[in-house]
C-alpha cells in the first residue's frame, strides 16, 4: 500500500483527521467559553476585595493573586488533577467508605483555567477600578441608589469598557492555556493532533494545523472583539 | 515664608464593630490559614525521610536545568529581538511585515505547540537536518573532528526546549522592546540630532538609557512568565524542576512531589518579583520628586 498522500490524511473521514481535530477544536473552544464566565466573575470579586477598605478581605485578595500568579500553570494543573481526587476521596469517605473519585479532564481544567484567568483578570479589573474617579460612587449615593445598584447601573457599565482591553489580553492566554489540559489527557486540539501525528508519524504536519487552528482562533477572537468594542464605542457616541 | 496648606486626604475611618465585609474578611483569610496549615501538616505528617533523600537532589539538579533553559533562552531571544523589534519599527513594507508575521506567530499559539513543532515536528526532517554539518574539534585524549549535524543538535530535548523557547521569547522581547523604544518622545532623537549626534549614537546615549526603565517592568514580567512556561519543557522528557517532579510523582504516587516543586516555583517567583520591584525603585529615584 502507497504511503497516503498529506491531503488523504488531512481529509474528513475515516482516512483524515480532519474531523478528530475538529472535535478537538470544539472542545478547546468550549473549555475557553465555560472558563471564561466563571473567571470573570471570580476576578470581578477578587478586585472587589482588592480595593476593599478592609485589611483581611485585602489581604486574602492578594495572597489568591500571588498564589495563583506564581504558580506555573501546568504545577497548577497537576496539583489539581492529581491532588483533588485525594482530597475529595477522603472527604467522601466519612461518609460512604467504599467511593472511589475520578475527576473528570474537562472539569479539573476549567476549574484550574478559571483559577489562573481569574487571578489575571482581577489585576485588569482592579486597575479599571481605579480609573474610576470617586464621583461617580457619590452621585450614585447623592440619587439614592443603593450600594448593590450603584456597582450595577453606574460602575459596571464604565468599569467593562475600560478593562475590556485587558479581559482581551487575558482571554487570548485562555485560549492558548487550553492546550495546556491536553497533557492531562483532555481530547482538545492539541492532544487529537498529537495522536495523529503519532500515529501517521507527520509530526510536523500535524503541530502545523494545530499552531494554525490557535492562530485562526486568535484572528477569530479579535475579530470579536473588535466587533464588540465598536459597538460599545457606538453606544458610547449615542449618549 | 508661607507654607502653603498642602491638603493631603485623610484615610477613611476604619469601621467599628463587625460590618459584613470584615466577617467575609476574617472568613477568607482563615481559610487561607487554614488550607496553609492543612498543607504543613500534610507534609509534617507525610514526611517521608526516603522520599526526601531519593528526590532532593534531582530536584537541585531539576532546578540548575530550569534556570540554564530560562537564562540561555531569555539572552538569546533578547539577542534575537533586537533585529525583530528593527524589522517592527521600519518603515520598509515588506521588513515590518515579516516582523509583524513572526511577533504574531509567536503571541498566537501556544509555547506549548511551538514546543512540540520543535521536538515532535523537526523529527519528521530527519535526513534533511542530518545533511547539514560541520566538523567541530573535540577534546578526547588529542585533538579530534567529528561531524555535528543540525540533527545532533534537535535530537536532545533540552536544545529544543531552548530553541522554541528562544524563538518565543524573542517575539514579545521585541514587543517590549518596541513599546519602550517607542515610549520615548520624539523631541529626543530631534534635540539629539541638533545636537550632532547620529543614529546609533542618539540610540545608545539618549534613548535606550529612558527607554530601558521603561521596559525594566515587562522584562522582569517575561522572566517571570519564561520561569513559569519553562514547566512545560517537562512533557519533553528534559529532566527539569518539573521533570524531576513528574519522575517523582510517577514512581510514587506521593502527591509532595508537586507540593514541593510548587513551592520552590512559587519563592523563585516571588524573589524575582520582588527583586524587579526594588531595582525599579532603585533606578526611578532621580525621577521621584
Amino acid at each position: 500500500m502507497p504511503a497516503p498522500s498529506i491531503w488523504t490524511l488531512l481529509s474528513w473521514g475515516p482516512d483524515g483527521w480532519s474531523d478528530d481535530i475538529a472535535y478537538g477544536v470544539v472542545v478547546t473552544i468550549l473549555l475557553a467559553l465555560a472558563t471564561l464566565p466563571i473567571g470573570l466573575t471570580i476576578g470581578f470579586f477578587i478586585a472587589l476585595g482588592k480595593q476593599s477598605e478592609e485589611p483581611s478581605l485585602r489581604l486574602a485578595a492578594n495572597i489568591y493573586t500571588t498564589v495563583f500568579r506564581g504558580l506555573p500553570e501546568l504545577v497548577t494543573l497537576f496539583l489539581f488533577f492529581f491532588g483533588m481526587p485525594i482530597l475529595l476521596q477522603h472527604l467522601v469517605r466519612f461518609f460512604r467508605p467504599d467511593a472511589t473519585i475520578d475527576v473528570n479532564g474537562f472539569v479539573a481544567g476549567m476549574i484550574v483555567l478559571a483559577l489562573i484567568f481569574s487571578s489575571y483578570a482581577s489585576e485588569v479589573f482592579l486597575s479599571a477600578f481605579r480609573a474610576i474617579p470617586k464621583g461617580q460612587y457619590e452621585g450614585g449615593y447623592a440619587i439614592g441608589l443603593s450600594n448593590w445598584l450603584t456597582m450595577r447601573k453606574v460602575i459596571l457599565p464604565q468599569l467593562l469598557r475600560i478593562a475590556f482591553p485587558g479581559l482581551e489580553n487575558c482571554w487570548l492566554s485562555l485560549l492558548k492555556d487550553t492546550s495546556l489540559v491536553s497533557v492531562v489527557g483532555l481530547a482538545e486540539t492539541l492532544r487529537n493532533a498529537g495522536v495523529a501525528a503519532r500515529v501517521t508519524k507527520h509530526s510536523f504536519l500535524f503541530y502545523s494545523v494545530a499552531a494554525l487552528v490557535f492562530l485562526g482562533l486568535a484572528v477569530l477572537s479579535s475579530f470579536a472583539t473588535n466587533a464588540i468594542l465598536r459597538s460599545l464605542g457606538r453606544r458610547e457616541a449615542q449618549r | 515664608m508661607s507654607v502653603t496648606a498642602i491638603s493631603v486626604e485623610r484615610p477613611p475611618a476604619q469601621a467599628r464593630g463587625w460590618p459584613r465585609r470584615r466577617i467575609v474578611g476574617y472568613a477568607l483569610v482563615c481559610l487561607w490559614i487554614g488550607f496553609a496549615l492543612g498543607i504543613a501538616a500534610y507534609l509534617f505528617f507525610a514526611w517521608n525521610a526516603e522520599f526526601f533523600a531519593k528526590y532532593a537532589p534531582a530536584y537541585l539538579r531539576g532546578l540548575g536545568v530550569t534556570l540554564s533553559l530560562v537564562g540561555i533562552s531569555m539572552v538569546l531571544g533578547a539577542a534575537l529581538s533586537i533585529p525583530v523589534a528593527y524589522g517592527r519599527m521600519s518603515r520598509n513594507r515588506v521588513l515590518s511585515g515579516l516582523a509583524y508575521c513572526y511577533v504574531y506567530f509567536f503571541r498566537g499559539t501556544p509555547l506549548l505547540v511551538q514546543t512540540f513543532l520543535v521536538y515532535y515536528g523537526l523529527g519528521s526532517f530527519r535526513p534533511q537536518l542530518s545533511e547539514f554539518g560541520l566538523y567541530l574539534p573535540v577534546i578526547n585524549d588529542g585533538l579530534t573532528f567529528a561531524r555535528f549535524t543540525l540533527w545532533d543538535f534537535f535530537k536532545d530535548a533540552f536544545n529544543c526546549g531552548v530553541f522554541a523557547f528562544a524563538l518565543n521569547t524573542a517575539a514579545y522581547q521585541a514587543e517590549i522592546l518596541r513599546g519602550a523604544i517607542e515610549s520615548v518622545p520624539r523631541g529626543q532623537w530631534e534635540g539629539a540630532a541638533s545636537l550632532g549626534l547620529h543614529k546609533l549614537q542618539t540610540l545608545r546615549k539618549i534613548i535606550l538609557p529612558q527607554a530601558l526603565i521603561v521596559a525594566l517592568r515587562p522584562y522582569g514580567n517575561e522572566l517571570i512568565l519564561m520561569i513559569k512556561a519553562s514547566a512545560i519543557v517537562a512533557i519533553i522528557t528534559v529532566y527539569d524542576l518539573m521533570g524531576n517532579a513528574k519522575l517523582a510523582f510517577a514512581n510514587s504516587f506521593d502527591i509532595q512531589a508537586y507540593i514541593w516543586v510548587a513551592l520552590v516555583y512559587l519563592v523563585i517567583v516571588e524573589i524575582l518579583r520582588h527583586g524587579v520591584e526594588w531595582i525599579e525603585r532603585r533606578i526611578t529615584i532621580h525621577l521621584k520628586r
